[in-house]
């Protein structure tokens, strides 16, 4: 066998800082990352999960980023379950995760045996042997049907890291993403394989709240989704935290967002990064503009980028192993990995404008949302935006926007005005077609569980 | 008489906003003689199911497309619940 023996998550993180120093925190609880080489969150020795197909369900992120971090190397397999997963997805799950055991909070599905974990770190004799290249298997959200299990390893998933943080202990990285999902796991993994610590979101606790506890703990790096951040930026505790590096991802990050950020976080490095759960990350873009420059097509480098049809591709060592249960695979013959999220090239410079399969016909002109949203939002009144498209018995459809206002009384005083503004401004930038026939102002807009817009059908 | 109004204003408006030039509206100029092209239409109709919550074209069976000014603010006449004038 030419391949090393395999390493662990434990092994890296260990490497990576003193373990005393560092910290992960939830919402009720704190661990200590030295407390994990003297105990254990899991009820079970770790022997009785060796080679095991783990489903990893807890209610709340710190078991379950303990249980991770005990189970790499040791599990043949651990299928991270988001918190928001239906009961019903969850069968399937089991059965195309061939699941031997779960580790949770509380036992939610029968599939072999059951094994508690907790924040509790209870003192037991543990030997850190890695005998497993472990699949990191992670549910991708899908709109409608059955979650995907994508398939990654330990080292697919940290192509991106750079080696241990300059900050070392003194990083403290946080995010609004559960850790469960691609994008909170990259923070996860930053902060475990840099060296850092960690501070993890609840779903449950308020913006305000959560704003506070990064402050306290020190936060100096976040990431979140543009939703994520409009919210945050609507609170009054934002600034109780001062990061020194602020990230976006998930969806198209518009100048409007960006240039929000920068008023709020003058000092920060503000970047926007482009990832997907089957393609990987592809980049981050620290100049303050969105989209990205002409030249990131095609460079030589770890990540290759292409567009074909419109849409971006990728190839590189992040991109997942595949789907499990042999469902295809977005990955074309020459291995790059197709997003299905569109882009425009315009000015030397790629803007994303919205996913494959969002575009509204408008008579026969095609429109993403996204592109709407992001020139609504340029108004300086604008917090967010939701654009969609209402049926219309002339052209077929015709877009349409919600709009959620600055203002903290949540509705505009002038709103007819405020409307004739934003499609004025809507009409200096986009064709006649994209503009909203209507302006609907609402108090708030619904985002996921994966911190992005919710767009209903 | 609700809709002949808001109907009108509503016209007025979008083809201000459309920089589109509008003929003086009477109920025998055909719609296609307004100065207003199909995506005009098309706001008017959303603006208005805004307006006065309804959309005659979808809830009317069989309608007939209109072809005139006239015909158009009939239909929306026609298909007015009527407790929508105040």
């Amino acid at each position: 066998m030419s391949q090393r023996e395999p390493t662990s998550l434990w092994q890296k993180l260990s490497e990576a800082g003193p373990l005393h120093a560092r910290w992960l925190r939830g919402v009720t609880a704190d661990v200590n990352l030295a407390a994990l080489s003297r105990g254990s969150s899991l009820g079970a020795p770790l022997d009785e999960l060796r080679g095991a197909s783990v489903l990893i369900a807890a209610r709340d992120q710190l078991p379950a980023a303990l249980a991770l971090i005990e189970l790499d190397g040791v599990a043949r397999r651990v299928v991270l379950c988001p918190p928001d997963l239906a009961d019903e997805h969850l069968p399937a799950v089991i059965a195309t995760g061939e699941i031997d055991a779960v580790v949770g909070d509380r036992c939610a599905a029968k599939a072999g045996r059951f094994v508690r974990c907790s924040a509790e770190i209870a003192p037991a004799h543990r030997v850190r042997r890695a005998s497993e290249r472990t699949e990191w298997v992670l549910l991708t959200s899908g709109t409608t049907g059955a979650p995907k299990l994508t398939a990654h390893t330990l080292c697919t998933l940290s192509t991106a890291m750079s080696g241990p943080d300059p900050l070392g202990a003194g990083a403290v990285w946080s995010t609004f993403y559960d850790m469960r999902r691609y994008g909170g796991l990259q923070i996860f993994l930053r902060a475990m394989l840099g060296g850092g610590s960690m501070v993890l979101s609840s779903a449950a606790e308020p913006v305000g709240d959560f704003l506070a506890r990064a402050g306290a703990s020190g936060v100096t790096h976040i990431s979140g989704t543009p939703s994520h951040w409009r919210r945050a930026l609507m609170s009054a505790s934002l600034h109780k935290m001062a990061p020194r590096y602020v990230r976006l991802s998930g969806e198209i990050a518009d100048q409007a967002v960006l240039e929000h950020l920068r008023s709020a976080f003058p000092d920060a490095d503000l970047a926007h990064a482009f990832a997907s759960t089957e393609a990987g990350v592809a980049f981050a873009v620290g100049d303050g503009l969105a989209g990205f420059p002409a030249s990131y097509i095609g460079r030589p480098g770890a990540v290759d980028l292409r567009v074909v049809d419109g849409s971006l591709r990728i190839k590189s060592a992040g991109n997942a192993l595949g789907y499990l249960g042999g469902v295809a695979f977005p990955r074309d013959e020459d291995g790059y990995v197709d997003t299905g999220d569109m882009v425009e090239l315009n000015d030397g410079r790629y803007h994303f404008v919205g996913r494959r399969g969002g575009i509204i016909n408008i008579g026969g002109q095609k429109v993403h949302p996204e592109e709407v949203e992001a020139a609504i939002n340029r108004h300086p009144s604008v917090r967010m935006s939701l654009v969609k498209a209402r049926r219309n018995p002339i052209t077929g459809a015709v877009v349409v926007a919600d709009v959620v206002v600055n203002s903290p009384a949540g509705a505009p005083s002038n709103a007819d005005a405020l409307k004739g503004e934003i499609l004025e401004f809507c009409r200096a930038t986009l064709a006649r077609h994209k503009v909203p026939a209507t302006i609907h102002f609402v108090p708030a807009l619904e985002v996921g569980a994966a911190g992005k817009l919710a767009r209903h059908a | 008489m609700l809709a002949r109004s808001e109907i009108v204003s509503v016209v007025e408006q979008v083809a201000a906003e459309q920089s589109k030039t509008l003929a003086p509206l009477t109920d025998k100029l055909g719609l296609l003689e307004t100065g207003l092209d199909s995506l005009c239409f098309a706001i008017i109709v959303a603006r208005l199911e805004d307006r006065l919550g309804f959309d005659p074209f979808s809830t009317a069976e069989d309608t007939d497309f209109p072809v005139t000014v006239g015909d158009f603010i009939r239909l929306y006449e026609q298909a007015s619940p009527g407790d929508v004038a105040a």
